[in-house]
């Protein structure tokens, strides 16, 4: 295999572009994918400020150094899940890296700030961990952008992560997700913009991008999301993939291209003025956003509020299955 | 060759070298899943793997839904 640039010697084939590429090559087409996502979808402008959302895994590292190699301001924000032994070691992956570079990392610890944690969520929402997780994530990284004064938050969906959801819409036809599923969300209403510069890469190609440069990230794998649909959806995906290589690239961009605006015209009327939260001063449509209702059904507390938690000073760790590590 | 593998992490003994492609094939991995690592570098598909090789097979993708 000979890269497709300069002949020598390739280290990876990417089979949806038919190309193979060497090293040097493979991090500059990585750099022009990013390049042509923020530009074709007008993520991010030059001199904005930017919250990239980092969990320790290949996605958010990668995504953090493109950022970074591509002259964008770009703080990290790190959050405590209190997964096990999963969420200690993310942890210690995403500060090794800003230290090593220099970046600055933000933290927030649900167990330290917020005295509950995923799995308690999960288990008082009896409802998939990945829900109360996903809530608890789009909350912070929104409150911690608008304290900081951030313009935007990057987060390190890949094209394998926004076609398997796009599969998993199409599969229930959920046509008010298939409305909203944009690499971009402008910003209003109180919210940040978000963006989602990965989407023209796999998830191959991202762990690829983090091996030959040296990224030591999070290999194991969140034990909450064994066996998930999301999962399920990706399998399936690439099986077809295999078969029929850029399946999924070109599923997703036909969507966008073709699709997504047909979805959108139901649904016009997002217009709704929201008010504040009355504990957190989110933007919500109702009287308290969604994050302070999951917050007290786990038991935990808003920070400021001195810890009526079952964690308040006492910290009674959840035990998860021990995974094996290198 | 002593091929590593993740999630749960173990190794397996496979005899003889033999292409990556091959290597995939026989442990009905889809190579969209996986990367081929030896002494910290990449190993391409058409790579091929000495039985006095180290490997590691590492899975590429992730699950979260959020
Ligand atoms: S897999 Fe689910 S629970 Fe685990 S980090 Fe991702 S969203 Fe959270
Ligand atoms: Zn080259
Ligand atoms: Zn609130």
């Amino acid at each position: 295999m000979k890269c497709r640039v300069c002949r020598g010697p390739a280290i990876i084939d990417v089979r949806r572009h038919n190309a193979n590429f060497c090293v040097e090559h493979f991090i500059e087409q990585c750099e022009r994918q990013v390049t042509k996502a923020i530009d074709a979808f007008s993520m991010i402008a030059p001199g904005e400020r930017v919250l990239v959302a980092v969990s320790g895994g290949k996605d958010s590292l990668a995504l953090w150094d493109l950022l970074h190699r591509l002259g964008h301001h770009a703080e990290g924000l790190y959050l405590g899940l209190g997964i096990g032994d999963y969420s200690d070691d993310s942890g210690v992956y995403a500060r090794n890296f800003a230290t090593a570079r220099g970046l600055v990392l933000h933290e927030v610890d649900l167990r330290r700030d917020y005295g509950y944690d995923v799995p308690r969520a999960a288990a008082a929402t009896r409802r998939v961990p990945c829900s109360a997780c996903g809530l608890s994530k789009r909350h912070l990284f929104d409150e911690v952008a608008r304290q900081g004064n951030f313009d935007v938050v990057a987060t390190g969906h890949n094209l394998d992560d926004e076609a398997a959801v796009l599969f998993g819409n199409v599969l229930r036809w959920q046509t008010e997700y298939l409305a909203r599923q944009m690499p971009v969300l402008p910003a209003g209403n109180g919210f940040p913009r978000k963006v989602k510069p990965l989407v023209r890469l796999s998830e191959r190609e991202m762990a690829a991008y983090c091996i030959v440069t040296g990224i030591d990230y999070q290999v194991e794998e969140c034990p909450m999301a064994a066996g998930n649909s999301h999962l399920g959806y990706k399998e399936a995906l690439n099986i077809i993939e295999d078969r029929s290589p850029g399946t999924k690239h070109d599923f997703y961009f036909g969507f966008l291209d073709r699709a997504a605006e047909a979805f959108r015209q139901g649904l016009e009327q997002d217009a709704t003025m929201l008010g504040r939260c009355r504990d957190c001063g989110a933007p919500t449509p109702s009287d308290r956003c969604a994050f302070c209702r999951l917050v007290e059904r786990a038991g935990g507390r808003l920070p400021g509020t001195d810890g009526q938690g079952p964690d308040a000073g006492t910290d009674t760790p959840v035990v998860l299955g021990r995974r094996e590590r290198p | 060759m002593n091929v590593r593998l993740r999630n749960p992490s173990r190794t397996v003994q496979v005899q003889g070298g033999r292409s990556v492609a091959k290597l995939l094939n026989e442990l009905g991995l889809n190579r969209e899943t996986v990367l081929v690592i030896r002494n910290g570098t990449l190993v391409p598909g058409d790579g091929f793997l000495e039985d006095s090789d180290e490997v590691e097979l590492r899975p590429v993708i992730s699950g979260g839904a959020a």
